[in-house]
């Protein structure tokens, strides 16, 4: 199986084989990590750019990372400080950067398909570290990287996905990947934010936490983020952790060796307790580790696509 | 001048004509219809094989002069409208400054007697600026020659100033037409409402944002006895909701534009700003409805809603991006492509939905080929293809929802006043 996109925009658009060959090739890549030289040569000569137009540490970090480690040159561009402040458009800092002779842009957007649009018209490579609602790839890749790592496959498992899912790209992302793999996905969220028809992706929705965790294998947790939307209802933050929380009371009822995991940053006593975010069954941490051989995968693949088209 | 068109397949659906006819025009109207006309001409048009109809009235066009001539201007709009074969357009009020007062409407009205290659008909805005605040004085629009009031891109929320607008628009004699969406449930939506919003992350525009102003504009139009015209009906609800209405005796029309009946949301999956409207592109049950509406005779006209938009509106992150696309240049294309061809009507009633009704809606003497009439006829090679390309739009504004797409049906004259305004 041979990669042969020159992007990554969402998990919706690729087959099963491919995120297989990612979750693969990040295998390969994990031991790299480990090394008393943290570095290979395979992207030696080639320059990625974070563009970021959202802020993100750690995910703009974890790619900084994963592209040192691949020996590639990385520029980071906070649009705060750039002529984008200046009113320039999205395809126009694209072309820009192209023109600079970059390899591959990583893009954070608050806009949905901003990456999609910026993909379109421009050659070089965009891999998208999360546009507005709709996706983010490389932590649904990330977490499926995880729990396979854990369990040792995906097909059959149960996963239940909790919180804001109709505000999420994490959400989507994992649906998408989770269930072409062959998991049995469930969302779990107040009704109000659960997005319409998300049944048609091939999920399970509930709004009971106690029966969705009866039978999960494993349980991701969505950041809440109360003040974020002015044009939806929200749940009552306090009456949220306790229908939806994950704490240790709620979890003594569920399989002794559920895998709980947070995209992070993790808001202690909002979504989760403390004492499971640091508790037995936590992978948060391991996630962080994981996020890098991921994306260091990533940024490979699409390298390489490029350069077969070339 | 005279011109003679022969041989041509004469469609009009006002004289129940469809039949293999000669039109003689002299100066500017139709002198004479019959079989193998012999008279001399100082054009003549051999129109053998092709179609023959009344010029088409397009209600619903957005020539964003005067205040928007970045998008579009009268001079390029109305080239666009001839390319179209259209022949009579309905000038929508949402310029700046708006048509709420005469004297815009006399600013206007110059412009487009110095700039229009075709017939430009002015609507006038219901509210003051379009604000839905404060009524426009109808009859005085009326006087100044608005041919209709709506608040265009705007529904008045306000219940009462509604019932009062229609009430000031019967004592005016003049038609109101209704942009009808509830922005406290489309809010910030940008595409239609269903499985496709949740995959791509976008808010979503629910159906019942429109057809719930559709009843109630209904209903306030009946309380006060004025004529209604439901502009860009595009769900399943809405139909139903007019077609109960008349069958109960409500004197009411409506619209649907091309892109209702030819498109679904599925066009949206790759984020394309050209296919983004308002109302949006819907399901495909939705779609099948207008279609079904178009059959029955529940919709009355087909009409562009052209709306121009510059690419720095258009080639940007879609939730950034204007609503609206342009159409003058597809309409009759894409109808005949997508009604046409399938036989969901044929040609009188296209050219009804096209021609006919909306010269009747708006009350003017067109939409038909009656001799004596103004002459504004066009001539069609019906099973013609061609493929819409960017670079060929003459709209001064590129942004189609149809570009790159084979459609059926080429204009190849377009006459408008007795003279002709677009020649192939």
């Amino acid at each position: 199986m041979l990669w042969t996109k020159k992007d990554l925009l969402g998990l919706e658009y690729l087959t099963p084989e491919e995120i297989e060959l990612i979750l693969e090739t990040a295998e390969s890549f994990k031991e790299v990590s480990t090394r008393e030289i943290k570095k290979v040569p395979a992207l030696r000569g080639k320059t990625a750019v974070n563009l970021f137009y959202e802020p993100s540490t750690r995910t703009r970090v974890s790619f900084e990372v994963a592209a040192k480690r691949l020996s590639a040159d990385v520029i980071n561009i906070a649009t705060e400080t750039s002529s984008v402040r200046k009113g320039e458009t999205l395809i126009d800092t694209g072309k820009n950067i192209q023109a600079l002779k970059a390899d591959i842009i990583i893009m954070r957007h608050n806009c949905s398909g901003a990456a999609n649009m910026l993909a379109r018209a421009l050659d070089i490579s965009v891999v998208n570290a999360g546009d507005g609602w709709h996706e983010h790839p490389t932590q649904a890749l990330l977490d499926i990287f995880t729990l396979k790592e854990k369990l040792g496959k995906i097909r059959g498992l149960n996963v239940a996905i909790v919180g804001d899912i109709a505000h999420s790209r994490v959400a989507r992302s994992n649906i998408w990947g989770l269930t072409k793999l062959g998991a049995n996905v469930t969302v779990c969220a107040p009704e109000m934010l659960l997005p319409v028809e998300i049944e048609k992706t091939g999920v399970k929705t509930s709004s009971n936490m106690d029966e969705v965790l009866k039978n999960a294998d494993a349980v991701n947790v969505l950041r809440m983020q109360f003040e974020r939307d002015e044009d939806a209802a929200f749940p009552e933050q306090l009456d949220y952790y306790k229908r939806f929380g994950i704490t240790e009371e709620r979890l003594s009822r569920a399989k002794n060796d559920i895998i709980v995991m947070h995209p992070g940053p993790i808001n202690r006593g909002i979504e989760m307790s403390s004492e499971v975010a640091d508790g037995k069954n936590s992978v948060i941490l391991e996630q962080v580790t994981n996020g890098i051989a991921v994306r260091m995968a990533v940024l490979f693949l699409v390298a390489q696509a490029r350069e077969a088209k070339i | 001048m005279s011109i003679l068109i022969k041989g041509g397949r004469l469609i009009d659906p006002a004289n129940k004509i469809d039949a293999v006819l000669d039109i003689l025009i002299d100066d500017n109207k139709i002198s004479k219809i019959a079989k193998d006309i012999k008279t001399q001409a100082d054009t003549i048009i051999e129109a053998v094989g092709k179609i023959v109809g009344p010029g088409i009235i397009d209600m619903h066009v957005h020539l964003r002069q005067p205040g928007r001539e970045d998008k579009e201007t009268i001079v390029t709009a109305t080239a666009a409208a001839a390319k179209g074969g259209v022949t009579t357009v309905l000038a929508m009020p949402n310029t700046s400054p708006a048509m709420d007062c005469a004297e815009n409407i006399a600013l206007l009205k110059e412009m487009i007697s110095r700039d229009a290659k075709i017939n430009v008909l002015v609507c006038g805005s219901i509210t003051k600026g379009r604000l839905g605040k404060e009524l426009s004085q109808a009859a005085m629009l009326k006087k100044n020659g608005a041919y209709a009031l709506s608040d265009d891109g705007c529904s008045v929320d306000d219940d009462e100033l509604m019932f009062e607008a229609f009430k000031k628009a019967k004592q005016a004699g003049i038609l109101t037409i209704c942009h009808c969406e509830d922005k406290k449930i489309s809010g910030k939506g940008v595409i239609n409402l269903g499985y496709n919003s949740t995959r791509l992350g976008l808010r979503g525009i629910s159906n019942e944002s429109e057809y719930k102003r559709v009843a109630r504009d209904i209903e306030l139009a009946e309380k006060a006895g004025a004529a209604v015209h439901i502009a860009h009906v595009s769900c399943r609800q809405s139909v139903e909701i007019i077609a109960k209405a008349k069958k109960k005796g409500i004197k009411l029309t409506c619209e649907t534009a091309p892109h209702y009946f030819s498109l679904t949301e599925d066009a949206l999956l790759g984020y394309d700003a050209n296919m983004k409207m308002n109302p949006p592109l819907r399901s495909f049950e939705d779609l099948t409805a207008i279609k079904q509406g178009l059959k029955d005779g529940t919709i009355d006209a087909i009409a562009s809603d052209h709306a121009p938009h510059t690419e720095n509106e258009k080639d940007i992150e879609f939730e950034r991006a204007e609503f609206g696309v342009v159409g003058l240049e597809t309409e009759l294309a894409v109808s005949i492509t997508e009604l046409i061809d399938t036989k969901l009507l044929d040609w009188s009633k296209l050219f009804e939905k096209l021609a006919f009704n909306p010269a009747r809606i708006l009350g003017v003497d067109k939409g038909s080929l009656s001799q004596g009439m103004v002459a504004d006829i066009v001539v069609i090679s019906g099973e013609k293809d061609w493929v819409v390309r960017k670079n060929e739009l003459i709209s001064k504004s590129k942004n189609s929802a149809f570009i790159g797409c084979s459609l059926r049906g080429v204009v190849d004259y377009t006459i408008c006043n007795g003279k002709i305004v677009y020649k192939k």
